[in-house]
């Protein structure tokens, strides 16, 4: 039963089509679904008879507007990007001298500290939101939005300042040697020299800290309790869920606005995130 | 240079890991002003609960089950993502969605697909003939069908992760060596069994380590679709100590609960620092 050799090329190209359209199906269908939904009328979605993958009534931006007209939703974003972009200067200022403290370490110790640091990556909220839900009150920061700012670094910097390390390493000593020669101090020369050069890996870090930072449920869900101070990701599943009544339309506009734009941003960044967190396992 | 970070990291990591160990040797609760040392009495308690067994039983249902799968279907897709095709890019896009969108938003798509009256899987099926109107089966709401469905939305989120990882070790492949094996004469299937796959499994570690990570320890997912039940059977020990030790405001027995999932995350990560010492000496 031997085909000829592009018939067979064919079944190849057609399998291989079809197992990328079902995963792409798989992933991207419950965002589809998400914008769908955004659209349709109350009335047009509660019919059980209605095919749901057409508008059986004329689409509609009505449940835009009860989502940022009758609920806190654009404040939510709003306290997202202030507590974004707060961790995300935290995380700056802390990772990047250390990324660059550890990629100029020589010898074992720099490397076991190194590694060090980026296991505490792996230590899960799971098992420090009680300690810290605690620690926050007797902060006197329960229900703030300062809490997020304050303990959010604690898992930002140790991967940026494992990421930053990779990116560093790369830079050949020699180039702040010279200007060390020229009259700068160390300091002076991570500054003006390094940091220039890394714009790469600072932006990767940026995109990388602030997508945590919208992603985080469960410090969010233990510290905040008035709807006013949450943030995207606990507002709409908590908030807009609430009792029996779903306000689908409005929940799924709330879902795909809070998840598509940035995933845009990051897909030009993921290569370099993807060599972070590989390690050393790819030489 | 290095001491602001590790300064923070110990207050804000260390400190609360601490406090958290201490905690589950004590009678703390959410309005105490003091608190008793009691030993491992809080251990001894939870342990022979139903409630802790199941938990127990679960998360590693959930955690094994989803990243089985997660494997299996990334090294799959990261094989078909190798070859180059017109529109990649907005492939991979689409791909990596849900991994970047906040999980407790894509959960709720969930939610809303999986609902028990409006679910768009039973129109399907039933507009395909499968199924009758009166017989939908309710994903979240009946036991088997509710772990089978918060596995499927966690395998849903890992998958891009561990796709992306893979595909990285795939591509780190030189090209010289498929051409040498295919010059030796081997065939698709015994290159891709006996060289390809070979050659990616330390990268393949590496991302089990981190999904199993995430597996044992998420509670988003479960939370959002299923608040743990129905009757407890989709419960794992991360909703359980967030239950407990938040809602339920006993401190002592939810940090109790949360501890116990340390050893798993040490062995992990003996697991991954071998690896990671290994790679270097290569």
């Amino acid at each position: 039963m031997a085909r000829p050799g592009w018939a067979r090329r064919a079944a190849g190209r057609t399998a291989h089509a079809g197992i990328i359209g079902a995963f792409m199906l798989f992933t991207a269908f419950p965002f589809y679904w998400m914008l769908i939904t955004t659209f349709k009328r109350t009335g047009d979605l509660l019919e059980r008879g209605n095919n749901p993958f057409i508008y059986n009534e004329a689409p509609t931006l009505e449940n835009l507007r009860v989502l940022f007209q009758d609920t806190l939703y654009g404040r939510w974003l709003g306290n997202t990007a202030f507590v974004g972009l707060l961790v995300v200067a935290i995380t700056l200022v802390l990772a990047l001298p250390a990324g660059y403290a550890l990629a100029r370490l020589t010898g074992r110790w720099g490397e076991q500290l190194g590694i060090g640091i980026f296991l505490t990556y792996l230590v899960p909220p799971t098992l420090l939101f009680i300690p810290l839900s605690r620690v926050i009150a007797m902060l006197g920061l329960q229900d703030s939005l300062w809490s997020l700012v304050l303990v959010y670094p604690s898992f930002t910097v140790p991967f940026c300042t494992w990421l930053l390390m990779g990116f560093f390493k790369a830079i050949p000593p020699d180039v702040e040697e010279a200007a060390m020669i020229d009259g700068l101090s160390r300091l002076g020369a991570f500054v003006k020299v390094v940091i220039p050069i890394s714009v790469a890996g600072i932006l990767t870090v940026i995109i990388f800290s602030f997508t945590l930072v919208t992603q985080e449920f469960v410090y969010a869900l233990t510290f905040i309790s008035s709807a006013s101070q949450y943030t995207v990701s606990v507002g709409v599943p908590t908030f807009l869920v609430r009792g029996d009544v779903y306000f689908w339309g409005s929940l799924m506009a709330g879902c795909f606005i809070a998840s598509v734009p940035i995933a845009i941003v990051y897909n030009f960044f993921v290569d370099r995130f993807i060599a972070g967190f590989t390690v050393g396992a790819i030489k | 240079m290095i001491a602001p970070a590790v300064l923070y990291i110990a207050l804000l990591v260390g400190f609360p890991f601490l406090l958290a160990l201490y905690y589950s040797l004590t009678d703390i609760t959410a309005g105490s002003r003091t608190l008793r040392f009691v030993g491992l009495r809080n251990f001894a308690a939870i342990i022979d609960t139903p409630k802790f067994q199941t938990a127990l039983q679960n998360t590693f249902i959930f955690a094994i089950g989803s990243q089985v799968l997660v494997m299996v279907l990334a090294t799959v897709l990261a094989l078909a993502l190798m070859k180059d095709f017109r529109g990649k890019w907005l492939v991979r896009l689409l791909i990596l969605l849900p991994w970047v969108a906040p999980m407790s938003l894509g959960s709720i798509g969930w939610l809303w697909i999986f609902d028990s009256i409006y679910s768009v899987i039973n129109w399907t099926l039933e507009a395909a003939g499968l199924i009758t109107a009166d017989n939908w089966p309710m994903y979240l709401g009946k036991p088997y069908l509710a772990m089978m469905s918060v596995i499927t939305v966690h395998v849903w989120r890992l998958l891009p992760l561990a796709t992306v990882i893979l595909l990285a070790g795939l591509t780190s492949i030189p090209q010289e060596i498929h051409d040498a094996a295919q010059v030796d004469g081997a065939g698709a299937w015994r290159r891709l069994f006996q060289i390809t796959l070979p050659l990616v499994r330390p990268i393949m570690l590496v991302a089990t380590l981190f999904g199993l990570v995430f597996a044992f320890t998420d509670m988003i997912v479960i939370f959002v679709l299923t608040r743990g039940g129905p009757y407890d059977t989709t419960q794992v020990l991360s909703t359980l100590a967030f239950f407990t030790g938040i809602q339920g405001g006993d401190l002592a027995e939810g940090a109790a609960i949360a501890v116990s999932l340390f050893p798993m995350l040490v062995a992990v990560a003996i697991v991954f620092l071998r690896i990671a010492r290994r790679a270097e000496v290569i």
